[in-house]
């Protein structure tokens, strides 16, 4: 029974990661070049909530060889929410869009979720391991965020 | 730029030497300004590499076979070439290796097993992290103390400084000829003379120099120097270590193998002598006879000639970039500099100029250049580094400005 509910959320929450996803990749095929594609990704890195000053520490940092990014999450009932930021505007383009992705989730499905949708918007590059702008360390991160915050839950039930 | 300086080079005729000049890159011509990374390889060294695996592959030293002695005779007349290019007394002073990477970290194992704890070794503030890592390194097995000869905001080190870190404990100093993240030459013949006042050794990383000088290591009197043949138009994974005769000598041998042996029973080997005893295992035999093409294709377009056509490319940037609001440039000796232009433009992170010019088919690079020490004196978080080589040309510069232009516009 309990096994049967819980593949149910899924379900559901999975969807809706899924949903956002569909959403930006529409949104960015109304771009006709790389152009247009990047003064968005720019202007979404100046619009993202900065992360609170209190959490822009060292032990939230992560040091790509070429940007530096800060990540922290904090659970909200049963939600995950994400706050980060870089000190590179295109990265946190890319931030902004990841964490309209992720937060507001359930830890259980951003654990779960994929993010190949990057390669779907054109980014795919951003994501490259020899990169060095820390964002897949970052969404590395967001998901280790999220293991924890589900096994914290799991030991509560 | 005037006339004049197009007339230093024939730059359409040097352009076609070089196929990947003519590639797309995001759909845009390849502007192509990372040359302090690597160099393009022109096809006269592509057609050397391609040669040696269709008439000459065999291995070295060791075949009686004809083939094997044709392999071995034209590995061998690449050292002689690098031998006379930088002008080193005997070929064998001259160790092939993998690269500068691979030479520093070859004399800086020698040295643990001679340094004492008591003994210093002076790097300078301006160098790569390849020049800093294995002596750091060095000094964790010895107990020796590494100190750090500090730069100017110029970025010139510190002349003053050095003669008083200089003593009669000093063993050892390292310099690179010229840094990668600023183009500074450092004046390594006055260092060298101070150094040997007090008896210490000395290895001038000359990765950043070879481009653009040709040195020479006798008049240096330079204790050890290393290249890297990709820097100069060559393949990777070559280079050269020179070392002085007695001081190759004194050293141990790096790694053990076949090569490197004089004779070998399971109580004792007995190593071969210079250049052997550093070269352990098959080398890189096609990397190392094109190591010598490259040194013949740049000789003939001449080093002087490169060095004037490079100065003015420079100039020429330097003076157009200066126009745009903002920008500041890291590196400020015009007249000991190489052609290497590193700058940011006021709030704006070097990556993201990067990755918008990479948009628009421009290669330059971004970000610390492996010097991390370099930008927390600058207290910034890396560069942006545009470095032309003597296949760049006037109108790349125009394109790039241009570029550069419409990058800071999108990011303000």
């Amino acid at each position: 029974m309990a096994k049967s509910s819980s593949r149910q959320k899924r379900k559901i929450n999975v969807s809706s990661i899924q949903e956002r996803q569909e959403e930006i990749i529409e949104e960015f095929s109304m771009f006709e070049d790389w152009m247009q594609r990047y003064e968005y990704m720019i202007e979404l890195g100046k619009s993202l909530p900065l992360i609170d000053e209190k959490h822009k520490i060292e032990e939230n940092i992560i040091k790509g060889c070429q940007s530096k990014v800060w990540v922290y999450a904090e659970m909200d009932d049963d939600q995950v929410n994400y706050t980060a930021d870089s000190d590179a505007i295109i990265t946190k383009g890319i931030i902004a869009i990841l964490i309209r992705v992720f937060s507001g989730q359930k830890p259980e499905d951003v654990m779960n979720a994929d993010t190949s949708f990057i390669d779907e918007i054109g980014l795919k590059e951003h994501l490259s391991p020899t990169r060095a702008n820390g964002l897949v360390s970052m969404i590395k991160q967001m998901k280790m965020y999220a293991i924890a915050y589900n096994s914290q839950q799991q030991n509560k039930a | 730029m005037t006339n004049t300086s197009e007339q230093i080079l024939d730059i359409k005729k040097i352009r076609k030497d070089f196929p990947i000049l003519s590639r797309e890159i995001n759909g845009k011509p390849l502007v192509y300004f990372d040359n302090a990374a690597t160099s393009q390889t022109p096809t006269q060294v592509i057609d050397c590499i391609v040669d040696y695996y269709e008439n000459k592959n065999a291995n070295i030293h060791r075949g009686v076979h004809s083939l094997s002695q044709i392999a071995t005779d034209a590995y061998e007349g690449a050292r002689e070439k690098v031998r006379a290019h930088f002008n080193a007394e005997f070929a064998h002073e001259i160790i092939l290796t993998a690269g500068t990477t691979h030479s520093i970290n070859l004399v800086a194992n020698g040295y643990a097993s001679i340094l004492k704890p008591e003994d210093e070794i002076l790097v300078s503030a301006m160098e790569h992290h390849s020049n800093i890592v294995p002596w750091q390194m060095l000094c964790q097995k010895t107990g020796s103390k590494l100190k750090v000869i500090p730069m100017s905001h110029k970025g010139e080190l510190e002349m003053d400084t050095y003669k008083e870190l200089l003593n009669e404990n000093t063993k050892l100093v390292f310099v690179n000829h010229v840094s990668n993240a600023l183009g500074t030459i450092n004046p390594v013949k006055e260092i060298i003379d101070l150094a040997h006042g007090v008896d210490a050794r000395v290895l001038i990383d000359g990765a950043q120099s070879a481009p653009h000088i040709k040195a020479d290591v006798q008049a240096l009197d330079v204790d050890y120097y290393t290249v890297s043949a990709h820097k100069i138009c060559g393949p990777t994974g070559v280079g050269m270590l020179y070392g002085k005769e007695d001081l190759l000598n004194m050293l141990p041998p790096y790694q053990g193998g076949g090569e490197m042996i004089s004779e070998v029973t399971f109580d004792k080997t007995t190593y071969a002598g210079l250049p052997h005893k550093f070269e352990a295992g098959t080398p890189n035999i096609s990397g190392g006879i094109a190591f010598g093409a490259a040194l013949d294709y740049m000789n003939a377009i001449g080093f002087d000639a490169i060095a004037a056509y490079e100065m003015e490319l420079l100039k020429y940037a330097t003076s157009e970039i200066e126009k745009i609001e903002g920008v500041e440039i890291y590196g400020t000796t015009p007249d000991r500099k190489t052609a290497v232009l590193s700058f940011n433009i006021e709030g704006l992170h070097p990556y993201d100029i990067g990755t918008l010019l990479d948009k628009m088919g421009i290669a330059v690079r971004t970000g610390h250049h492996c010097a991390q020490p370099i930008m927390e004196f600058y207290k910034i978080p890396g560069t942006v580094r545009a470095s032309f080589s003597f296949y760049n040309s006037k109108e790349e510069i125009d394109s790039f400005i241009t570029a550069l232009k419409k990058a800071k516009s999108m990011l303000l």
